[in-house]
């Protein structure tokens, strides 16, 4: 995959690039600021750009808005999204431009080297990935909305699982429940959560959002 | 409704400016009917400087103790009364400071001690009170003293040719009405007072009564000053703690939290250099243990971070942060912004704990469902309010919630209002003196 990398600390850009370099990924460019970084992605045209949310110049929310910006030329452009801090805004903001190839993770999640491949793998395959943190936080602060409050505990685990954008297996595994378990939760969740009966991948993306989209 | 007053010191901050402009009059009739009222409040005033001096004569002894709160409560409405009245119908805006009296059993005896202390807004309005009866008196009634000798006047041009018959002589004003002519003249003169008095003398009088209420009421330069350093000293001094306090809890943070994972995490590694070579399995174990504790510490760390200055208002201020609030509270929350650049970074900071712990109040006792926050920007006034529908009867003396953000709005010279009533809603007001300095940056 041709990656494009943006992050201002030297230690954690070349780190990563040695990282995805060992997992057969090839980094075209490595930059460390917001106007570089929008350069490189509409030169490169990348298979997925992994971005550091607060670069150079301003120190604020630089590499975000480069992200929202690229994606707006170029719809379904991957955009995987690193930080410090998980900002719930900042994740509506990031899915506003579409809810496919994007992510939103912390950075430590870079210590575990391969599932932060994978979690890269996925959004680049046109998948979501949003941290646990962030899930966490929007389904304990909104307990009181009826619909959440609607789900049952597991039902609850089973979508912050989906947001991750785990697949069945996956929740399967995290849970230790069987994978048939996983989907008649997913098949109570979506009605609950007023989703109309469509495609399943797209319901799960809608799903998440419907998390995070009030 | 329970509002927090501004306490002694912080006295309205445009005091001196007032006194050059022109004060606008009335227009005619409107006028005289004013005066009329300022009148009418004077003849309050005397039955009230009756009373005190009742008051003012028991006062060594405990009847006039018991006496005091009410009589000085009674004066100060009176006092308020006719400021609000000079400043809506003459543009005099009268500046107030009056002492905080705390409330306790002895408290006609702390009010007695500011009787005698001459600058104190309680002994002006006490000796206002005393005056105003003769001088606001004099001033207001002057109006109507035009129209009854008006009516005097034209009384006597009907009548003045036979009542001087059996009266002796009578005059008006200065005619000895003794004849046709002199009644008619008496008669004219009368005539014209009515126009005097309703178009030229009752707006004068209502402009002069406004001036004459400014000199005896208004505290001197001096002392507005001195309220203005008290409530300087008082609310640096509460800063200082604040900052202290907080500072003391990121020490207590760090040290219970990041630093003690960081020296477990290094005694694990520790460890798993010994077991490297005997024990390769425990070392896998003893790893894993050192990336939860490593994570455990980043986690900790972003907590502390956010309590001192959330990324997500240093990188798009009070606005987004507040709807980062509202995304992640318990209440459904609406929030309205209208603020065309950015507060200065402390106000923004001030404001956004302050909504930070109203909104947690609010999700935490209220028992509402939804939540109304409206952020904006006017006449040099950052005002935000806080609406929820609970069960109202929140009480900012009560505890210690409220009183602390409004101790800590007071360092920017900001006030906190609240109206509960019982079955609410509950609406908090925050109002924080301050420019809006850096532009907008925000892309989105």
């Amino acid at each position: 995959m041709r990656i494009v990398l943006a992050e201002d600390h030297f230690l954690l850009r070349d780190g990563l690039s040695r990282l995805l370099g060992a997992f057969g990924h090839e980094v075209v460019a490595a930059v460390d600021n917001g106007p570089e970084l929008q350069r490189q992605l509409t030169e490169q045209e990348p298979d997925i750009a992994i971005v550091d949310v607060r670069l150079p110049p301003g120190f604020s929310d630089e590499g975000l808005r480069a992200a929202v910006a690229a994606r707006q030329q170029q719809p379904g452009l991957p955009v995987l999204l690193l930080s410090q801090y998980v900002e719930p805004l900042y994740a509506r903001e990031l899915l506003s431009t579409g809810s496919s190839g994007v992510g939103y993770v912390l950075k430590e999640r870079v210590s575990n080297g391969a599932e932060f491949v994978a979690t890269i793998d996925r959004v680049a395959s046109g998948g979501t990935a949003m941290d646990p943190e962030v899930v966490s936080k929007l389904v304990t602060g909104k307990n009181r909305d009826e619909p959440m409050n609607s789900l049952t505990e597991r039902e609850r685990e089973v979508l912050e699982c989906l947001a991750q954008g785990r697949s069945n297996a996956g929740i399967a595994e995290a849970l230790f429940i069987t994978e048939k378990a996983v989907a008649k939760h997913i098949g109570n969740i979506f009605p609950k959560l007023g989703l109309p009966p469509s495609d399943t991948d797209n319901r799960r993306v809608l799903a998440v959002l419907a998390y995070l989209d009030r | 409704m329970d509002t927090t007053r501004p306490s002694a010191g912080s006295v309205p901050r445009s005091s001196s400016g007032t006194g050059t402009a022109p004060a606008p009059l009335s227009s005619g009739p409107v006028g005289f009917r004013r005066s009329l009222v300022l009148w009418g409040l004077s003849c309050r005033a005397f039955w009230l400087s009756l009373w005190l001096f009742f008051v003012y004569l028991t006062l060594s002894g405990p009847l006039g103790l018991k006496l005091m709160p009410s009589a000085v409560r009674r004066v100060r409405s009176l006092a308020d009364r006719q400021r609000a009245l000079a400043a809506e119908w003459s543009g005099v805006e009268i500046p107030a400071a009056y002492p905080e009296i705390p409330a306790s059993a002895d408290q006609g005896r702390a009010l007695r001690t500011k009787l005698v202390d001459k600058d104190n807004q309680i002994a002006r309005d006490w000796r206002w009170v005393t005056l105003d009866p003769i001088v606001g008196g004099a001033i207001s009634f002057g109006p109507l003293l035009l129209v009854l000798s008006g009516i005097w006047g034209l009384t006597t041009a009907v009548f003045g040719a036979q009542l001087s018959d059996s009266w002796d002589s009578i005059w008006y004003l200065f005619i000895p009405v003794d004849g046709v002519g002199t009644a008619i003249l008496a008669g004219l003169l009368g005539a014209v007072q009515f126009p005097l008095a309703f178009f030229w003398a009752g707006p004068r009088a209502v402009r002069q009564h406004s001036r004459y209420l400014r000199a005896f009421l208004a505290p001197s330069d001096a002392e507005l000053m001195a309220g203005r350093i008290e409530h300087l000293t008082a609310t640096r001094s509460d800063a200082v703690d604040t900052q202290m306090a907080e500072i003391r809890r990121i020490e207590r943070d760090l040290h219970d939290g990041a630093q003690a994972r960081l020296v477990a995490m290094g005694m694990t590694l520790d460890a798993a250099e010994q077991l490297l070579e005997s024990n390769p399995d425990a070392v896998r174990a003893l790893l894993v243990e050192a990336r939860q504790s490593s994570n455990k510490a980043l986690a900790e760390l972003r907590d502390l971070v956010r309590g001192i200055h959330p990324p997500v208002l240093a990188d798009r201020g009070l606005g987004d942060a507040v709807r980062s609030l509202a995304m992640i509270s318990q209440l459904r929350t609406e929030v309205e912004v209208d603020l065309p650049a950015r507060p200065e970074p402390p106000v923004e900071s001030a404001a956004y704990f302050a909504v930070s712990e109203i909104l947690a109040n609010a999700a935490k006792h209220s028992g509402a469902e939804r939540c109304w926050i409206d952020i904006r920007h006017e006449a040099g006034m950052l005002r935000i309010t806080v609406t929820d529908n609970g069960r109202g009867g929140a009480d900012i003396t009560a505890g210690t919630g409220l009183r602390g953000i409004e101790r800590r709005l007071a360092t920017f010279d900001g006030v906190l209002a609240v109206s509960s009533p019982l079955n609410g809603p509950t609406m908090v007001t925050m109002e924080l003196p301050c420019a809006l300095s850096s532009p907008k940056t925000t892309s989105s």
